[in-house]
Parts: structure tokens; sequence; C-alpha cells
């Protein structure tokens, strides 16, 4: 498993840059790896979507699904497209330091 | 007497069934199985019936042949799970108790779900082969096909063996260059996902498998409607792509009866522990298949390997002792690829799927992550297996943990790449 230096602490992260251990995750590398997708700076509606979805993964690091983030956070799928372009789940997941979502090969 | 419930008699309720009949000492237990189709049908088999390669009588046979006659078999709906009490309400208002309960509901295509899908072009110029009947009117729409774009669209991760897509469209490739009109038909695949092939090694290695068959894949495609006057699909981030024939892969839900009794999340997925299948919530409630939350791929292969892992631990767990045997995730899939030939994948949790022989180390005979004949064929012998092993809760010589021989990770030198 890769390590990597985000924000000045060494994690592990796998082949894509996820985060392995959800609970190395701090706000300042939630920063970094936003910038990492191309995201110069986390507004207050990022955070929401972002806490959100820390919240539902509980213990068990599992990101939310779009609809999950969606229903869950109040906050619609337009607005998500629009703070988090392109794949906004896993985008979100990477972000919040989670596992990618589920269901890709 | 004790009681063991089990909802939904597809692939993971019917193997339970099997399994815990033969486990259990029947004299103390008894075993109930309830769903309320009177058909197993075999879901993996649906993929040829498009283009006129299965029967679709040959998938279809009785749940009652498949269940042992020890056990008390229900044809009702299952209306409620009321798991504080651990009761269960039938349609018809019989109402069962247990000490354990698994839940086996499997999930379904839900079509209404996103606008202009499920309307007046349903069925005409809008198809899906999720289900039997689905994929039965689809046969007839691709016979009688002339050419123009054909997009196939998933709606939403997760859903029920997610390389189907691909292979739908690797599959229609050779149907219509065997029928001498493939340079009038365009090919697209519009997924959610960020490629075809996400995990890094597959993206690396046939990751351009798409390309070679001059498939166009429509990335991060999330659908946000369906115009279907205008026949075209548009994303939340206003992409347009228009058809002459949709072929989605609608959202994927789990059973209502989930939702309804509050065990679901927002897809009606039930939470469990993913090593263990055992409710998040309730500790005499497991979930196997595609019912459960479990991040792994929603495929028959999963449920098997859970339903025996799960198995070998519940004849502990009902003497009080830990769930020792842990899933580890193991998945392998065939997908075929047209022209007769498949690639197979074998993965878990942690390991991406890597190139390799399977199941013998060095042998096979099926080819990991690679293009060939006997993969075609594996996929095919899986049906005879699947009826005549896996349905009667017979094991099968394959390890329910993946296994790291066989796979080939220095592949980048063996395939010379830098
Ligand atoms: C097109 C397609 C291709 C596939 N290809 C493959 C493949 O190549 N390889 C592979 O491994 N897997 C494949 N799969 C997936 C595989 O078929 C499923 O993952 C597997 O069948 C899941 O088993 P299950 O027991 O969880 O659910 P199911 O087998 O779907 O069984 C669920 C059962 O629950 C019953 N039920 C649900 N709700 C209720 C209720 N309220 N009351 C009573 N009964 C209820 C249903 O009637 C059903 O019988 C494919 C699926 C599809 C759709």
């Amino acid at each position: 498993m890769a390590t990597k230096v985000l924000a000045g602490v060494t994690v592990e992260v796998n082949e894509e840059g996820f985060l392995v251990n959800p609970a190395d995750w701090t706000k300042e590398i939630a920063a970094e790896l936003a910038k990492e997708e191309g995201i110069a700076e986390l507004t207050e509606a990022h955070w929401k979507v972002i806490d959100f979805s820390r919240q539902s993964a509980g213990t068990s690091g599992a990101a939310p699904t779009l609809r999950g983030i969606t229903s869950g956070s109040g906050v619609s799928t337009k607005e998500l497209f629009s703070l988090f372009p392109k794949g906004p789940a896993k985008k979100v997941a990477k972000i919040a330091g989670l596992g990618k979502p589920e269901g890709c090969v | 007497m004790k009681k063991i419930v089990i909802l939904g008699a597809g692939t993971a309720g019917t193997m339970a069934a099997n399994h815990l009949t033969r486990l259990m000492d029947l004299d103390e237990w008894q075993i109930t199985i309830v769903d309320e189709d009177p058909i197993h049908y075999y879901q993996a088999g649906y993929i040829f019936v498009p283009f006129g390669k299965a029967n679709p009588n040959r998938l279809m046979k009785q749940k009652k042949n498949y269940l042992p006659s020890k056990v008390r078999a229900l044809q009702q709906k299952v209306e409620l799970i009321q798991p504080e009490n651990n009761k269960v309400i039938l349609a018809d208002k019989t109402i069962l108790d247990y000490d354990f309960l698994v839940i086996a509901t499997g999930c379904d295509i839900y079509p209404e779900e996103t606008p202009g899908l499920a309307e007046h072009e349903w069925g005409k110029s809008i198809h899906s082969f999720y289900t039997l009947k689905t994929a039965v009117a689809l046969e007839e729409k691709m016979r009688n096909f002339q050419g123009g774009r054909i997009v196939v669209n998933v709606v939403e991760n997760p859903i029920k063996c997610p390389v189907a897509p691909m292979e739908f469209l690797m599959l229609a490739d050779s149907y219509f260059t065997q029928k001498g009109i493939r340079d009038r038909v365009e090919l697209i695949y519009a997924t959610p996902n960020s490629g075809a092939f996400t995990k890094p090694v597959a993206s690396k290695l046939i990751g351009d498998m798409l390309d070679r068959k001059n498939i166009n894949v429509e990335a991060d495609f999330y659908i946000d409607r369906a115009d279907p006057d205008a026949k075209k699909i548009i994303s939340y981030d206003e992409r347009e792509l228009e058809y002459d024939l949709l072929v989605s892969v609608p959202l994927n839900k789990g059973s209502d009866v989930i939702g309804k009794s509050g065990l679901g999340d927002d897809l009606n997925y039930v939470a469990v522990n993913k090593s263990t299948f055992l409710s998040d919530n309730f500790d005499n409630i497991f979930v196997l298949g595609d019912a459960a939350n479990a991040p792994t791929s929603k495929a028959g292969a999963v449920a098997h390997y859970a339903t025996e892992m799960f198995v070998e631990n519940f004849k502990h767990y009902i003497e009080g002792k830990p769930l020792e045997e842990k899933f580890d995730g193991h998945t392998n899939c065939f997908i075929e690829s047209g022209y007769g030939k498949g690639v197979l994948l074998d993965f878990n949790y942690e390991q991406e799927p890597l190139p390799g022989r399977f199941p013998v180390p060095g042998i096979g005979p099926f080819a990991l992550l690679q293009e060939s004949r006997l993969n075609h064929i594996g996929k095919l012998s899986f049906e005879w297996m699947y009826w005549n092993i896996l349905m009667h809760g017979r094991k099968v010589p394959l390890a329910p943990t993946m296994s790291m021989a066989g796979k080939w990770t220095d592949w980048e030198k063996r395939f010379n790449i830098a």
C-alpha cells in the first residue's frame, strides 16, 4: 500500500489516492484532496455535503451513494454537480476520506 | 421448536434453505421459506436473450423443485417485518414468529424512478434486459433493428452484475457484425462511472476492449431524465445523448418490504457487517445476497460464497460462539466479450482484479483478465452448475475466500508493460 504526505501528515492511500483509513482524515487533508480533484476552495456548501457523508459512513467507512447524499443532506443533485463537477459521489467520497463508492469494477 | 424463517427463495435463499436443512437438527428446528413468485429465474442467462441465444423457458424453473421437502415453503408476499417482535407478516395476514431471520429478498429494477423512462415509449424505443420480460421484448426489437444509435445507460450504482451492460454492448457488436449491419449501428455506453473499468489494473489491461470494438463510452453520465419524444437522455450536468434505441439499466433497489419495515437505507438495502452478514441492528437477522448493503458486487457468485460462509458461522453462532468465519468480498465474474469469447475477473474487498490463471494456479483452465474461448465456455457451464450443484446446496470445490495463488502480481513484467 502506498503512502503519501497530505497536509504534513503521512497517510496510507490506495492506487487511486483514496485514504485507506478513514480515521486518518482531517479537515486539512480534505482541503488538499479537494485541490487534487480540481476544487480550489471548500465552501460552506461543500462542507455540508462532506460532513453529512462522514456522518453517514459511521464506523463502516462506506461512502454514501449519490441518492444517499441528496436525500440525507438536503442538497439537490443539480447543486451537487455544480459543487463537485463530473462524478460527485466519487469526489465526495475521496475528499471525505471514505472508500470509493461501491459498484465499480 | 426453534424457528428459522428465510425471506426470498432466489439464489441466496434457496442455497441457505438447502444448507440449513442439512446442518440443523430438524427435530429441534423448523425452517420456513417464503417467496411470492413460484418461478426461480436464472438471471445470469438474461444477457443472452436479446440476441436470441437463450430460450427464455430454459431460464425459468419451479422454485419448489429446488427446495428441500423438509422445509416449509409458503408462496406469499412478505408484507412487513417486525424485527423488534421477531415477527414477519405475510399478505394473507399469516404471522410467522422466528428465532432467526434470513433476509434474501434481492433487488429489482425501478424504471419509474427516472422521469421519462417507464412512460409511453417503454417497450418501444426504450428497453431493458434486467428482467426476463424486458429481455424478451428487447429480443424482438434487436431482431428488427435496421441501424441507428443504441445507447446503453446505467441509471445509478450499485446494480446487479455491474459488467452486464458492457457485456450487452460487446455482444451487440458481434451480433450486428454477424448480421452484416455493424457499420450502420452506433454503440454507446453512458455510465455514471468514470470509465468502463475503473480499477487500475483492469482498466490498463482490458480498458481498451470497448474501444477496439468501436463502442464509445460517455463517462460520468448521471441521467436526470429521458425525453421519450425527442429520444434523448439528459444528464444532471445537462449533457444530452440522442438515441434510436435506449437500453436502460434502471435504478436497482432492494425490496419495498425492507423500506416499509424500517430496515433499509435510501435504496432499501439492509445494513450488515460486510464480513459476517449479520444485521448491524438486530443480532438474530442475517442478510444474504443482493438485499444486503455490503460493498460487494451484487452477483450470484457472491451470494454463493457468502451463503456458504454464513452457514459455517451459523452453526457456531447458535451455540453462543463468535462469528469466526470472515467473508473477504470474494467475487468472480465472467464477462462475455462477443465472438464466443469471455474474460474472467477474480477479486475481493481489498484486492483488485489481476491477470493470471483460475482456479488452478498456473494451469487454469480459465484466464484472468484476458479474453479467451474457455472463459466463454465457463460462463455457459455456470448455468449447469447453478441448477445442479449450487441450488441443491452442494459445495463446489472452490474456496469461498479469494486466493492470491495463480494471480500475477508481476503482470507488468510478463506483459512487457513499463
Ligand atoms: C441481467 C443480469 C445478469 C446477471 N449476470 C450475472 C452473472 O453473470 N453472474 C452472477 O454471479 N450474477 C449475475 N447476476 C446477478 C444474480 O442473478 C443476482 O445477484 C442473484 O440472483 C442474487 O440473489 P438473491 O438471492 O440475493 O436475489 P434473487 O435471486 O433475486 O431472489 C430474491 C427473491 O426474493 C423474492 N422477494 C422479494 N421481495 C419479496 C417479498 N416482499 N415477498 C416475497 N418474496 C419476495 C423474489 O421473488 C425473489 O425470488 C445477473 C443479474 C442480472 C439481472
